[in-house]
């Protein structure tokens, strides 16, 4: 009897030690919404969307060579780590327990523990110092050098969860290896890889130390690769760093439009990935 | 399985259907397995195994689980090349040609020998594309008009046309268990394979399907070569023509079902066709 009445204390106890973690590790993510929610969207205006910087000690301006700086910078991350990523995570995939695989998958991990600013200086040496030129190439390099190991996981993860049974189910109908591959099992794992992609786009727009001395930095709008280039993270820092009560009303703005890129991305995933499976499976 | 008083054992009569009698003599081969051996690394599988298998009849092998039927009906199409550390030993002669000879390309092979999975494996595309992804791959279709008709043809000869001739487009995932399994015999049945292998495919459908699929593969019998694994040997003795035991990777009989059912020379395939072992 006694016994039943401490058992049923210690399982209270415990759901309700449950309970509490969920809040606390939930309390960061609530504080940084409303802060940057009610910070940003007092400098928030059509201005801020479409003006450049303005001139040091004048009033105004806005962020539109950032936000096309961020989109341009992630589009050039994404051209080439997207394909590279897929490629290398089907290779691994279907060829696991070969020499090259398993460097390829040991490499693509501690690539992705590699620190972003370590990625940048890595970047300034091999794209920057040759070319005497912060340029917008070199800082898509580094996202994109950041966003490769993820793509690459993503795809080799979602292809092992395909079933062997379409694979088998192409060959016997006189599909090669390669062709069963890429039209059956890669297909079959889309879904997931786009959410992968897609998740993988938010993290690296959201990466400043890899862009500091490879973008750099641009008071005015450009979209020339060779040229250095604003971006969202980075102009965030520089006017949260100045002495400008203006400047920090922007930087807040900013930090919100980043949150919301990043959380359009996550439910433009979602989405894309509903629609996809809703389209394999009919339900 | 052991029982202090054993029951005395059922008569073969009543325990299989009779089967129906065919002059397999005037059949020629279709499969011409010569001392075929199979080994999954050290471990051997397959021993020795020497059989004709006659054309446009069905085949049936039956056998407890594990005594290699399956190995031996994918070796047909050289499936089990896709699994690492196999080898074979003997030969396997499909339509004058040994199929293990160097030289053979199996993917070529593939498209004369289709196979129907145990477990229903449609792709996940449209009832459409999943018949016409194998009619593509072989480019049996010369334009669109020709792979409506290939498709409706393979839909009709798997039974499944009037159940889905309205929604084609949808996907093949929404269908009934029974029904992706007659998908994946059409599909198969859309490249004009030559001889259709069968690994259980009824094993994990409810009795009205499994009896679709029976239907079925008595209507296909005339058309193609068909050699079906099953565990169910009242299946083997209604759908086959020929029987052939295994046991711990020998083949024990090989005979006429009628003969298998009812009059086998084996003490073994009498022990295991009355339910005795297995």
């Amino acid at each position: 009897m006694r016994h039943d009445v401490v058992r049923r204390w210690i399982s209270t106890i415990v759901v309700w030690l449950c309970g509490l973690s969920v809040v606390v590790a939930l309390v960061p993510l609530a504080f940084i919404l409303f802060f940057v929610v009610s910070q940003g969207i007092q400098a928030l205006n059509w201005e801020f969307f479409t003006a450049l910087p303005a001139p040091v000690g004048e009033l105004g301006g806005g962020f539109a060579n950032a936000i096309v700086g961020t989109l341009v910078l992630v589009g050039i991350g994404a051209a080439f780590a997207v394909p590279v990523g897929i490629i290398s995570g089907v290779y691994i995939a279907e060829f696991p327990s070969t020499r090259l695989a398993t460097m390829a998958r040991f490499a693509a991990d501690t690539l992705n523990g590699v620190p972003s600013i370590v990625v940048g200086v890595f970047v300034y040496g091999i794209a920057v110092m040759p070319f005497k030129q912060f340029s917008a190439m070199a800082g898509g390099l580094a996202l994109g050098i950041m966003m490769i190991p993820i793509v690459t996981r993503t795809t080799e993860e979602l292809l092992k969860l395909v079933p062997p049974a379409l694979r088998e189910g192409a060959l016997a109908l006189g599909a090669t290896r390669g062709r069963a591959t890429l039209t059956v099992v890669l297909p079959a794992a889309a879904p997931g890889i786009i959410t992968g992609v897609v998740l993988a786009l938010a993290r690296i727009a959201g990466e400043t130390a890899p862009l500091l001395f490879t973008a750099f930095n641009n008071r005015f709008l450009s979209t020339d690769p060779r040229q250095p280039m604003a971006s969202l993270t980075v102009q965030v820092y520089n006017y949260a760093i100045s002495p400008y009560e203006d400047w920090h009303r922007q930087a807040w703005a900013g930090a919100l439009v980043l949150v919301a890129l990043v959380l359009f991305c996550s439910l433009l995933a979602r989405f894309a990935t509903r629609r996809l499976e809703r389209l394999q499976t009919g339900h | 399985m052991t029982t202090t008083a054993p029951a005395p054992p059922r008569s073969l009569t009543t325990v299989v259907p009779p089967a129906r009698s065919v002059s397999v003599e005037s059949h020629a081969t279709a499969i011409d397995v010569d001392r075929l051996s199979f080994f999954y690394g050290q471990k051997q599988a397959l021993f020795d195994i020497t059989a004709k298998l006659p054309a446009k009849l069905v085949t049936a092998f039956i056998g407890p689980s594990g005594c290699g039927k399956s190995t031996f009906l994918r070796t047909m199409n050289r499936m089990n090349d896709v699994v690492p550390g196999t080898r074979v030993t003997g030969k396997l002669i499909v339509d004058g040609r040994d199929i293990y000879a160097p030289g053979v390309d199996p993917v070529a092979l593939r498209r004369e020998v289709g196979m129907v999975f145990q477990k229903s494996n449609p792709f996940p595309k449209s009832i459409f594309e999943n018949i016409a992804y194998g009619v593509r791959l072989n480019r049996l279709a010369a334009d669109t008009s020709a792979m409506n008709d290939i498709v409706e043809e393979s839909l009709r000869n798997a039974a499944l046309w009037e159940e889905v001739k309205d929604r084609l487009h949808d996907s093949a995932l929404a269908l009934s268990g029974g029904q992706q399994q007659r998908l994946c015999i059409a599909r198969a049945l859309a490249i004009k394979p030559k001889i259709l292998l069968m690994d259980e495919p009824a094993s994990a459908l409810d009795p009205i399907a499994t009896q679709r699929i029976e239907e079925l593969i008595y209507e296909l019998r005339s058309k193609f070569t068909i050699v079906i694994v099953t565990h169910n040997m009242q299946q083997a003795a209604r759908v086959s023509d020929m029987t052939a035991l295994f046991w711990l990777g020998k083949l024990v009989e090989f005979d006429r079902t009628e003969k298998i059912f009812t009059n086998p020379a084996e003490k073994l395939t009498e022990d295991y066709v009355t339910g005795r072992f297995g």
